[in-house]
């Protein structure tokens, strides 16, 4: 099946099999790899992206449900070489570990200060509960959105 | 990880659908449910008809006295419209108490109420708010109660070719209370138990109670003897506690490895009690 | 001459952001699966529903036939290939066969008995439903004790009574110590077992070139070396054909600490066909067949006098093994008696280990492997005996603690704790929470009807593992150092972080060591082309030993720094500090990037020295270091629903000096979070037909964001004398301070109904249950 979508604002047109994840398409055949697959049941956040703005898991999405979609992913998010604030945050703060769940938290949290420019920290944690970590124990991770949140990151 | 192949067919409008799903095909609305067991190959659908492109099924609306939520209006439209949090502020507390804000920016109304999970937030507060549920299949349209559409676990009302046009649900009137309640299950975050409350007073009375109950049993269900019990009472925590243990009346009660039927029947009384209280300290 | 960055601010002990972050916070780094290369095929795996069954026959047929596929293959095919090792050594260890796919019989859930490999990772799952495998089911054990009581089913038929082997240490005199006791407590304890899940699954890509007779096998591993030698050996392949390379590794805890079926199971299938091949591991494969921690019942007996002085343990550990042994399953629970006696002087100790094989995963090593256990029944049982003898749990503690002039302490079990001043964190932290104000709340919020628990860990743990004699496979470390002719710095190192910063710290101890901009520094690892050889980062080690590789590695290049600078400057009399050889009596110096491009132009060399400025040390070390903390949680429970909130988590640890506080506090937060996972959420639960019922993230209960309370982090700090950094280790304290701890919270806010004991996970329900019941 044909498909149109733009990813980090270049266009894409690729011909994809239905059942295509849209992870796997963004993985495997856009060469975008900074979103993650942690598990099946759509229940980590790893390979979270933005799709028309809206944060979504991108493994429980197949590429035809795109078509026509705006998509932002991880490697979409610093602009002319710098860094998005919630990068700088993250980098800042020690809100990653592994790296693993990084760029599907990073989405997460940039998703929060879209809605929410000043969260307090029981919204960031709802905010990312569909996220897991294993490494951070999460703390480093809303000092990262606050920070990021100070910096007016924020909409 | 993988899904078996399929065919896949997303039309413009409800009509195309009607044709092709009466050829057998399977709806998709957000896929939240249907997707990670296509994923694990518990689900198989041979034609995935994809409703996320019928533009006239996602809307939040108002007329009669009613909010109509389109069967593709996704949780966070519902749980985030000024409309529902000011007409039906119930059902917006439920969408919120869905999943985490990923999932509830793709899944449904729609697509969750036909999935009929026992565990899932919605049930709750649709039988509380006495929903309708519109029906539409290839004959034509019908529309059936919450009381009447879930029917099982995963089973609904819904024939094969039919599917959820809308949900409705009715403005709350001035001087209803409402509160949705319920405890997580710690890894999946589905309702172990979940209970949704309306309360409205009247002349130092309680005048309605409508009280909705979800993860408890195989289906979201109504709670008629703790209502009637509430109803007529002054509404004092003495007789919120003597109608909240009667939410279990009846029932026979899920047991996994998260909670045993006696722990979930206990925390149903629990949940029920702190909801009406809740609800009622706003009515 | 050139100018140059002179770095005279010390960065060891700073909180630095971290120098691997940009390619992890862009989407940049690239782990196993972001590989891809020209031809390469995708491999999936078949694997056994059943927990115990025979295999009759298996028909590959269709799965060959299908679409995009280009080999099958079963047990019989790899039945050359050796076994999946198991590196620990017990007296009358039993040992099964571990074939890398099933020959005609499979043990567990998961249990690989073909692999399908084909043009496409979707094509090659589609082919995997169509071989056919006739199965004889088998009954299945998945309890421990069930396992060892007459009449279970064998797991190895060779092996009726399920027994893997049994181990006895004994310290002292542990008869004269009960017999002299005015009070002997008992309890039987359990840890249960959990599933590491690190975020990133295993992943394997081989890439045979046959030519050249030559292999890469890129798999996300905490042990690249040791994964070459063995996994070499397995294949019958040389073992410096193969390079084996860890890329970015997604987390591990103890999980990527092994040898997988699927590391050699990729080779072999590589050069079958000819063709790069790559696995990756999903969830649910995840769940059944990397590794599972923990899985004791321990039983433990403590002898006291009645002032508190305890004068021996017993313990009757019975550790839930799975089917078979991965690399180091069997020494793990041998930890657990090491570790035993905790922070105490008692000199009179016996434990008895059965390992026991189950139809169930194999454990290993999981964050913490073996210590967390043995702390929380330590801790648990001190806590009962000071709930027995009415004292204080803080003040019966402080009694039975070592003397600070005791170090080094010879233990019960054969161990020599390095240094400590073990009363110092839990006066700290008692001093933070105000303990006596706490009490005082906590017998208000009783009179009150309110369920309010204060709970005490105090831990030791062993870190930097260790000295080679104790060691499975050596326990040194390899570092080196580079310098290349423009004055940059690349350090190799054979430690092998995959999260924990030591790109970062270690840059930080080379900085200061060479006077360098951080800038100037590179650290590399995980490739076994690239650095010398490396034992791996577990068991809290890298930087106690991987980073005083590197110390000494650049005390040795600082000799020959020195050695250049002095022929440069024409005077032997030199000095090296910050960046610069310097000749006081002639007041001139030299700078290191001069230094640098003179060892290599070599022009004129010092008398015997070699060219260039390279160095390499392999590091052993003479003991382990022994961290320590205290650790007080305090927790509300809802006597309605049982449900616990943890109001205050406070982490007082020592683990000796710090390189970089940032980053330990990381470590802290992250270790917390898995203890608080243990005892609150995690478990792995298996029916009694062998089926994993946690085997997915629908129900294995992962610590959430929203879940985690407010942890904080303090320390006090007592260097290792056994290591010039006098680091000890972090990474696990977090985790062997947290449920014993959190447990003992709970207990104690229970303690009046007459609760003594609860086993993790303190699930709502169990608490519940507890309340209303007023029992444990």
């Amino acid at each position: 099946m044909k498909i149109n979508l733009t990813i980090n604002g270049k266009k894409y047109s690729p011909d994809v099999e239905p059942r295509l994840l849209l992870i796997h398409y963004l993985r495997d055949v856009a060469g975008l790899t900074g979103a993650h697959i942690g598990c099946e049941t759509s229940l980590c956040g790893a390979c979270t992206i933005e799709v028309n703005g809206k944060s979504v898991k991108s493994c429980s999405m197949f590429a035809v449900q795109a078509d026509g979609a705006d998509v932002l992913t991880i490697e979409g998010l610093a602009q002319d070489g710098k860094l998005h604030a919630m990068q700088e945050a993250f980098w800042n703060q020690h809100g990653l570990q592994c790296g693993f769940c990084t760029p599907g938290m990073i989405m997460a949290c940039k998703a929060i200060l879209d809605h929410n420019p000043n969260p307090s920290d029981d919204e960031i944690r709802h905010g990312i509960e569909g996220n897991l970590c294993r490494c951070t124990g999460y703390q480093h991770i809303v000092n990262s959105v606050k920070a990021a949140a100070a910096a007016g990151a924020g909409k | 990880m993988i899904p078996q192949t399929f065919e896949y067919t997303a039309p413009k409008t409800l009509d195309e659908a009607m044709v092709l799903l009466e050829g057998g095909g399977k709806p998709l609305a957000g896929g939240m449910s249907l997707i990670p067991m296509m994923k694990l190959r518990l689900a198989t659908p041979e034609h995935l008809i994809d409703l996320g492109r019928i533009k006239d099924l996602d809307y939040i609306r108002e007329a009669a006295g009613e909010l109509h939520i389109g069967a593709t209006a996704t949780h966070s439209s519902v749980e985030n419209s000024a409309l529902v949090k000011a007409k039906c502020p119930l059902l917006a507390a439920a969408a919120g108490a869905i999943g985490d804000p990923q999932i509830r920016n793709v899944g449904t109304m729609g697509g969750s109420v036909a999935h009929a999970d026992p565990a899932a937030d919605y049930p709750a507060a649709l039988q509380a708010l006495e929903a309708k549920i519109v029906i539409r299949g290839a004959k034509g349209e019908r529309t059936v109660s919450a009381a009447d559409f879930f029917v099982d676990a995963f089973t609904t009302t819904l024939d094969a070719g039919e599917v959820v046009r809308e949900v409705v649900v009715p403005v709350e009137q001035a001087g209803t209370g409402t509160s949705y309640m319920k405890m997580p299950q710690p890894a999946s975050g589905f309702a172990i138990v979940g209970v949704a409350v309306r309360v409205r007073r009247g002349g130092g009375k309680i005048t309605l109670a409508r009280i909705g109950v979800t993860g408890l049993s195989n289906i979201g269900y109504r709670a008629s003897a703790a209502e009637k019990a509430l109803e007529g009472s002054a509404g004092t925590a003495d007789d919120i506690m003597k109608a909240a243990a009667l939410v279990t009346q009846g029932v026979d009660a899920n047991s996994d490895l998260h909670a045993s039927a006696e722990y979930r029947k206990h925390l149903a009384s629990v949940y029920a009690a702190r909801a009406i209280t809740a609800a009622a300290s706003k009515a | 001459m050139a100018t140059t960055i002179i770095q005279t601010e010390k960065l060891v002990g700073k909180r630095i952001r971290r120098r691997e972050d940009p390619r992890l916070i862009t989407g940049t780094a690239t782990y196993v699966d972001d590989i891809q290369m020209p031809g390469m095929h995708h491999a999936a795996i078949v694997r056994s529903p059943h927990a115990a069954a025979k295999i009759r026959s298996i028909n590959i047929k269709a799965a060959a036939e299908a679409p995009g596929v280009v080999a099958v293959f079963t047990g019989k095919d790899t039945e050359k290939v050796g076994p999946v090792p198991c590196g620990a050594s017990l007296p009358g260890l039993r040992v099964p066969h571990h074939y890398i796919l099933a020959i005609d019989r499979v043990y567990l859930v998961g249990h690989p008995v073909a692999v399908v490999v084909a043009t496409d990772r979707y094509l090659a799952r589609d082919a995997a439903d169509l071989v056919e495998v006739e199965w004889e089911v088998l009954p299945a054990v998945a309890d421990p004790e069930k396992a060892i009581a007459p009449g279970a089913p064998p797991v190895h038929p060779q092996w009726p009574d399920n027994v893997a082997f049994v181990y006895h240490q004994e310290g002292g005199d542990v008869d004269k110590a009960f017999a002299e006791a005015e009070v002997v407590v008992k309890q039987r304890i359990t840890s249960q077992r959990l599933i590491p899940s690190a975020m990133e699954t295993r992943g394997v890509l081989a890439e045979w070139r046959g030519a050249d007779r030559q292999m890469t096998l890129y798999t996300s591993t905490q042990i690249p070396h040791l994964v070459r030698t063995l996994v070499s050996g397995m294949l019958g392949l040389e073992e410096n054909r193969m390079r084996v390379i860890a890329p970015e590794v997604g987390g591990g805890f103890g999980s990527k600490l092994n040898v997988y079926s699927e590391e050699a199971l990729m080779g072999f299938v590589s050069m079958k066909i000819g063709k790069p091949v790559k696995w990756i591991e999903s969830r649910r494969e995840n769940f059944l067949c990397t590794i599972h921690g923990r899985g004791h019942v321990d039983y433990f007996e403590v002898a006291a006098k009645k002032d508190g002085t305890i004068l021996g343990i017993k313990l009757k550990l019975i550790q839930d093994q799975g089917a078979y042994h991965q690399l180091l399953g069997p020494a793990i629970p041998t930890l657990s008696v090491l570790m035993m006696p905790g922070l105490y002087r008692t000199k009179n100790v016996r434990a008895e280990i059965v390992g026991v094989f189950t139809n169930c995963t194999p454990t290993d090593a999981y964050r913490g492997a073996g210590r967390p256990e043995a702390t929380h029944g330590i801790e648990r049982m001190v806590d009962i005996l000071a709930d027995e003898l009415k004292m204080d749990p803080a003040e019966i503690r402080l009694k039975n603690f070592v003397h600070n002039e005791e170090f080094p302490f010879p233990t019960a079990t054969g161990l020599t704790y390095d240094s400590g001043d073990y009363a110092a964190p839990l006066q700290k932290a008692m001093g933070i929470v105000d303990y006596k104000k706490l009490l005082a709340e906590q017998a208000e919020a009783r009179k009150q009807g309110k369920l309010m628990g204060i709970g005490i860990c105090t831990y030791g743990e062993i870190c930097g593992f260790g000295p080679s004699p104790a060691t499975p496979a050596g326990g040194w470390e390899c570092g080196t150092v580079r310098v290349e002719p423009s004055g940059k710095v690349t350090v190799l190192t054979g430690s092998c972080h995959h999260g924990q910063g030591e790109e970062t710290t270690f840059a930080q101890i080379a900085a200061d060591e060479l006077g360098v901009d951080i800038d100037d520094i590179l650290v590399l690892r995980g490739d076994t082309a690239i650095v010398p050889y490396g034992i791996g980062t577990f068991g809290s080690r890298a930087t106690a030993i991987g980073g005083t590789a590197l110390y000494f590695a650049l005390q040795d290049l600082k000799v020959k720094i020195k050695k250049f600078g002095a022929v440069l400057l024409g005077s032997p009399d030199v000095s090296f500090a910050n960046g610069q050889v310097t000749c006081n009596k002639m007041g001139k110096s030299v700078s290191f990037k001069e230094v640098a491009a003179a060892s290599y132009r070599a022009m004129k060399l010092p008398p015997n020295t070699e060219p260039g400025l390279v160095s390499t040390h392999f590091w052993e070390p003479p003991n382990f270091t022994f961290g320590f903390g205290a650790h007080i949680a305090v927790t509300e429970i809802d006597p309605e629903t049982g449900q616990i909130t943890v109001r205050r988590y406070l982490a007082v640890d020592d683990c000796g000096n710090i390189i970089n506080p940032l980053l330990v506090d990381g470590q802290v937060h992250g270790g917390v979070a898995q203890g608080m996972g243990q005892a609150l959420w995690e478990q792995g639960v298996y029916d009694d037909n062998g089926q994993l019922i946690t085997g997915e993230y629908t129900d294995y209960a992962m610590p959430r964001a929203h879940m985690m309370p407010w942890i904080q982090s303090e320390h006090t700090i007592t260097p290792s004398p056994v290591n010039p950094l006098g680091v000890k280790g972090v990474g696990e304290a977090g985790t062997i301070g947290a449920s014993p701890s959190l447990v003992n919270s709970v207990v104690d806010a229970l303690s009046h109904l007459g609760v003594r004991h609860i086993d993790m996970p303190m699930t709502p329900e169990k608490i519940w249950k507890l309340v209303a019941g007023g029992k444990n």
